[in-house]
């Protein structure tokens, strides 16, 4: 069934169509519209799942960790300050591996206020025990969340799922998604197993009680087997969705054009489309680019990336983030995976606090960042976009970070 | 190569309130019914009634995956012509024009005229939202009367798509008083 829906109510369709049991969350713009179809879905008896209200999403998290452990496919999302606010009940489901998928609509962190889209909220919790999902559409969160669950579930796997999308221009964009319904996809996500972390009252057990040295680390390097698992359960998923459905997303990496290219343009999330659009320009103007859009952040898609990436001239990492002090995330990760390649990678910070990177941008980007290889100038990162005369004016002067 | 895709932008204008998100959609699933590839992406700005919002709409015959806000639109349409008698807000309006680009606005023909633009397409929307009691907290809700206005102007997209939309979107009573304004909409709007 084709329906034109905004991302916000894709992700609430996946959930109904996955058989979600348990809803339990607390609205924040932008991802109010999530859980507000949700309700209405339950309320009108089109979703047999259990709807609980909290005050906050600390609490929202708390009451997905019990309905998980007593065995119920749970759903929630949340946005910036909801999710940093729920972040000591996101370890808590993380350890208790306890397969919940989240939705994350990404949102700038104040102060100073803002509501649209950035990455700092969700890569903030990079390091947790979540798989970490990011999707470019509206259609990629349908399908997204529905493999999550098929991921998380995976009996080698048992760790949560964070699903990112874009504030606004995923979370409210309206677009054609392909939907599809709760016995189509019955033949892809069986029921929940129960497994061995489930409450069982026959069978009662002491969880999450004071682990002392002696064991505590064997518990974090079961947690990284596992994610190592997930990355192969993630393609597996992919490709059998694909093969039921018709729709699949290369797995952990999505590629355009990138077999003969010289440069690779990398990104995730929204400003993805505008990235294929900027990579047909510069072919025109006889570039060889391809653009490799991150689909998984965790597990982290290390050898996927360093086969692609490391014989490139060019590899451009464009952040929708900034870790204060060191550059974009996903740049500072794949400079460490290219260390002795002879690619050169430009890691630019772009669009924060909802900044519009348009395909103009990214084809500037491209440029600059060839013309800086070109000439040995390659600094540790580059902001794009700053408005120089505002910051001169504030602080009378212009910092740009350093070649290396 | 997607940049081959040729699609068609268009920017609304409005307050908060008066439905300009709202329009943007019913835009985009009208197309979809006539197999279009249209999506709708709203820029919200403070969370208040009577802000100037703004939303867009991209279409095409193929899937589009550009997402960036639109620049150059094709059309542009206004909810409230006294966005227009504001400078900082009429510079936004007027913002990126072609020499091509249509306007589409809520106005008698003498405020139209005095815009001294080229292509001005105008309906007196505010009177067919008072006249279908379509207010909400005193504001008139403009937009379904200005989306049956843009579907004329437009041309490519059927008026019974348009009403399937507005149906899909509202039942009962809802639905017959945006019907009306839509159809009023559409067949009022001259050009100047």
């Amino acid at each position: 069934m084709r329906l034109v829906l905004t991302g916000n109510y894709a992700a609430a369709y996946a959930a109904k169509a996955a058989k979600v049991e348990v809803v339990s969350a607390y609205p924040i713009t932008p991802q109010t519209q999530v859980v507000e179809k949700l309700s209405e879905f339950i309320e009108r008896g089109e979703m047999n799942a259990r709807y609980i209200r909290v005050e906050s999403e600390h609490s929202a998290m708390a009451a997905c960790i019990g309905a998980a452990m007593a065995g119920a496919r749970v759903f929630t999302a949340t946005s910036a300050h909801g999710l940093i606010y729920m972040s000591e009940m996101l370890w808590w489901a993380a350890g208790a591996r306890l397969p919940i998928v989240m939705g994350v609509i990404t949102r700038a962190m104040a102060p100073p206020w803002s509501i649209w889209s950035d990455h700092c909220d969700l890569l903030s919790l990079r390091d947790i025990g979540w798989i970490i999902y990011f999707c470019e559409n509206a259609q990629e969160v349908f399908d997204t969340i529905i493999q999550a669950y098929k991921v998380a579930e995976n009996e080698e796997v048992l760790l949560p799922a964070m699903v990112g999308w874009d504030a606004f221009q995923t979370s409210h964009t309206a677009e054609p998604v392909d939907v599809l319904s709760p016995d189509e996809v019955s033949k892809y996500l069986p029921p929940r197993r129960p497994l061995p972390y489930v409450i069982d009252f026959e069978r009662p057990f002491t969880h999450g009680s004071l682990c002392y040295p002696d064991r505590y680390m064997e518990f974090r390097y079961l947690m990284d087997l596992s994610m190592s698992k997930a990355k192969k359960a993630i393609v597996e998923a992919d490709e059998e969705y694909g093969d039921l459905f018709g729709r699949k997303y290369g797995g952990v990496l999505e590629k355009y054009l990138c077999e003969d290219a010289e440069i690779a343009v990398v990104t995730m999330g929204v400003l993805s489309g505008d990235a294929r659009y900027a990579v047909d320009i510069l072919r025109k103007e006889g570039y060889k680019v391809g653009l490799v859009r991150l689909r998984v952040v965790r597990p982290f898609p290390s050898s996927e990336l360093k086969k692609e990436l490391k014989s490139k001239k060019l590899v451009c990492v464009i952040d929708r983030n900034i870790s204060i002090g060191r550059g974009g995330i996903l740049g500072t990760e794949i400079k460490a995976l290219l260390k002795n390649s002879s690619a050169n990678v430009v890691n630019v910070v772009a669009g924060i606090g909802g900044r519009d990177v348009s395909y103009e941008d990214i084809v500037n980007i491209v440029k600059r960042s060839l013309d800086l290889v070109e000439k040995g100038e390659v600094p540790e990162y580059m902001w794009y976009g700053i408005d120089k005369e505002y910051v001169v004016k504030a602080v009378g002067e212009y910092y740009e970070p350093p070649a290396l | 190569m997607y940049s081959t895709v040729v699609y068609k932008e268009i920017r609304w204008h409005g307050r908060g309130g008066q439905g300009a998100v709202t329009s943007a959609e019913l835009f985009a699933a009208a197309a979809v019914r006539d197999g279009f590839y249209a999506v709708s992406i709203p820029f919200f700005g403070a969370e208040r009634r009577g802000a100037h919002v703004v939303a867009f709409n991209r279409i095409s015959d193929t899937r589009v995956y550009v997402r960036s806000s639109i620049k150059n639109p094709d059309f542009v349409v206004v909810l409230d012509s006294k966005l227009l008698g504001l400078e900082h807000d009429k510079k936004r309006i007027f913002s990126g024009l072609k020499k091509e680009s249509v306007l589409v606005v809520n106005a008698d023909k003498e405020v139209a005229e005095s815009l001294g633009w080229r292509n001005v397409a105008c309906v007196n929307a505010t009177e067919i939202a008072l006249k279908n009691r379509l207010v909400l907290a005193g504001i008139p809700l403009t937009n379904t009367a200005m989306l049956g206005a843009l579907a004329k102007v437009f041309g490519e997209i059927s008026l019974k798509s348009f009403e399937e939309a507005v149906k899909a979107k509202w039942s009962g009573r809802r639905a017959e008083v945006n019907l009306m304004a839509l159809r009023e909409g559409y067949s009022g709007v001259r050009w100047i």
